[in-house]
């Protein structure tokens, strides 16, 4: 999809403390690596998620570096040790500047 | 056959196929004519992707491919029915309705996608579920219908067609959609193109057998709009037939042309039976 | 299996034909149009990220034997590791010795996330092996690899 990337993220509304959960991300984005030529015969200019970042209550989870051999509508998931409540913060970052970001909130269970 | 992983060269092929012939068949009630003359029993755990000879694709597909498709988040088609869904209850056209507005909630659609293409009495003519979809926007919307192989478009005619996952295709070919069905048929079993091939040669005299690298399916459409890897993006049926006629080195026909939607009904009825899977995950 | 009509008889010459069919589409794959790298460069990479002592040990590199396409290939990455304040893997560096570019992708992780485990989808532009390098919290590098296979010539549409 072209158009404005859309984010979606998989993670558990509730968890218990001591939890190793799973978040599961992906965003649609075409990942143009750059090498490839368009019909003109032109290289098409590389535009890509160039890097992820995953946080909870402001403190960083995890990230990735990303590059043109990741594919189009990245997918990556990875786990977290629950110790508290709060909210996921996710973000993408665009070769084009943009960044996309997708919050969602996590409850303790008991 | 169609399960082994040991790559099966086409020459075998050749020995085994050689004064091998099939039926170029008029008659509807042997199946078997349509799909495969060398259809394998189901896999074992697979069996509701199958119904009699026919096979889903899901079937051919690696396990790495089936574990994408079966898991609503892991699959990449979602993205596009996501934003359908937000779509649905949206507001557009001079007649500022959505889907919502004539339709309800989107579960209203359940079975909808099981029997398209369908025989339309009031324009007298067949429609598939994009131009159904594009008829709504156009006639009730009053809204500018969607392209063919728009996004907007492949996310609605999936989102439509899921609320009918797992039940049984099942179109009809009786009436006035007789005659297409016998037009598709036809198309499916003519020779054309530089390589001088028909459907029929690859999905029903090939299936199970590799064509270089690729497992040949039966070619059934219970899964579309299926997110290709190969096409990194989910992509229509027609999309698929004209990736075919290319390959074949024949002319790529519009989408929606016809042909197409004439082959469309045949081949979606070949299928009648297997379950509703779109959106599925393919090579 | 043995219905007769007078058409469409199954011949040797359509046979050859269908195994030509898909001959010249290349072309849609998402990596071409350069060099390719090499086992050499990759080497290389991780020298440069301070990962070419490695030990081949704790990192498994999980993928599909054979791809279905080279456009997207699922991957995940395990590391035997603890993953607590004292003992953690701090950077997985993952490359490939077949692609244009040797990187793939550069995961950070924190105690926080409990186990270092990634999974991800990626582009091999042909058969090749994916190289992992984890780095500890103390600066010492692991290593795993896996060979996968990429069919490449199939019917594209």
């Amino acid at each position: 999809m072209s158009k404005a990337p859309k984010p979606r993220v998989k993670s558990p509304k509730t968890a218990a403390k001591g939890d190793v959960v799973t978040i599961k991300t992906t965003i649609s984005h075409q990942m143009e690596s750059g090498l490839r030529k368009g019909k003109d015969g032109k290289l098409i200019p590389r535009q890509i998620i160039n890097k992820f970042e995953a946080l909870f209550n402001g403190k960083q989870i995890m990230s990735a570096t990303l590059y043109p051999s990741i594919s189009a509508n990245p997918y990556i998931d990875f786990d977290m040790k629950v110790e508290e409540a709060g909210e996921f913060e996710f973000k993408w970052f665009d070769d084009n500047g943009e960044v996309y970001t997708k919050k969602a909130k996590m409850q303790l269970e008991g | 056959m169609m399960m082994t992983k040991t790559k099966k060269p086409i020459a075998l092929a050749v020995g085994m196929l050689l004064g091998l012939s099939v039926a170029t068949a008029q008659a509807t009630d042997d199946m078997s004519l349509h799909i495969s003359p060398q259809s394998q029993p189901a896999p074992e755990g697979l069996e509701d992707y199958a119904h009699g000879d026919a096979r889903s694709g899901y079937i051919y597909a690696t396990e790495e491919t089936r574990t994408l498709q079966d898991d609503d988040f892991e699959n990449p088609a979602f993205l596009w029915v996501e934003k359908a869904q937000e779509q649905w209850s949206t507001p557009e056209g001079d007649a500022n309705k959505s889907c919502q507005s004539c339709h309800g909630d989107v579960e209203s659609m359940k079975g909808v996608g099981a029997v398209y293409p369908k025989f339309d009495p009031e324009i007298g003519d067949l429609l598939n579920l994009e131009k159904r979809i594009n008829r709504c926007r156009s006639e009730g919307m009053q809204a500018t219908p969607w392209k063919w192989e728009s996004d907007e478009l492949l996310g609605m005619t999936s989102l439509v067609k899921m609320q009918s996952r797992g039940m049984p295709v099942n179109v009809s070919i009786d009436g006035p959609a007789k005659e297409y069905f016998e037009k598709g048929m036809k198309f499916y079993n003519t020779r054309v193109g530089q390589m001088d091939l028909a459907c029929k040669h690859c999905h029903i005299d090939q299936n199970g057998n590799y064509m270089r690298a690729e497992l040949l399916s039966q070619g059934q459409a219970n899964g579309f709009p299926t997110y290709r890897l190969k096409w990194q993006k989910l992509g229509s049926l027609h999309r698929r037939f004209r990736g075919c006629n290319n390959n074949i080195r024949a002319e790529k026909l519009a989408n929606g042309s016809p042909e197409y939607m004439a082959l469309e009904l045949y081949v979606t009825w070949r299928g009648n039976g297997l379950p509703i899977e779109a959106p599925s995950v393919r090579k | 299996m043995t219905q007769t009509t007078e058409k469409s008889q199954v011949s040797r010459r359509d046979i050859l034909k269908i195994a030509g069919v898909g001959a010249v589409t290349v072309g849609a794959v998402a990596l071409t149009g350069k060099a390719q790298a090499k086992p050499e460069d990759v080497t290389a990479y991780f020298k440069k990220v301070g990962g070419d002592a490695a030990n081949a040990s704790k990192v498994t590199v999980d993928g599909p034997e054979i791809a279905e396409n080279g456009n997207t290939v699922p991957i995940e990455i395990t590391v035997d590791s603890p993953q607590t304040e004292n003992d953690y893997v701090k950077t997985i560096f993952v490359a490939a010795e077949g692609n244009p570019t040797p990187e793939v992708v550069t995961f950070n992780l924190t105690p926080n996330s409990g186990v270092a485990r990634v999974k991800f989808r990626m582009r091999l532009a042909a058969t090749q092996k994916v190289r992992a390098v984890a780095m500890m919290n103390d600066g010492s590098t692991f290593t795993g690899d896996k060979e996968i296979k990429v069919t490449i010539g199939g019917c594209g549409g």
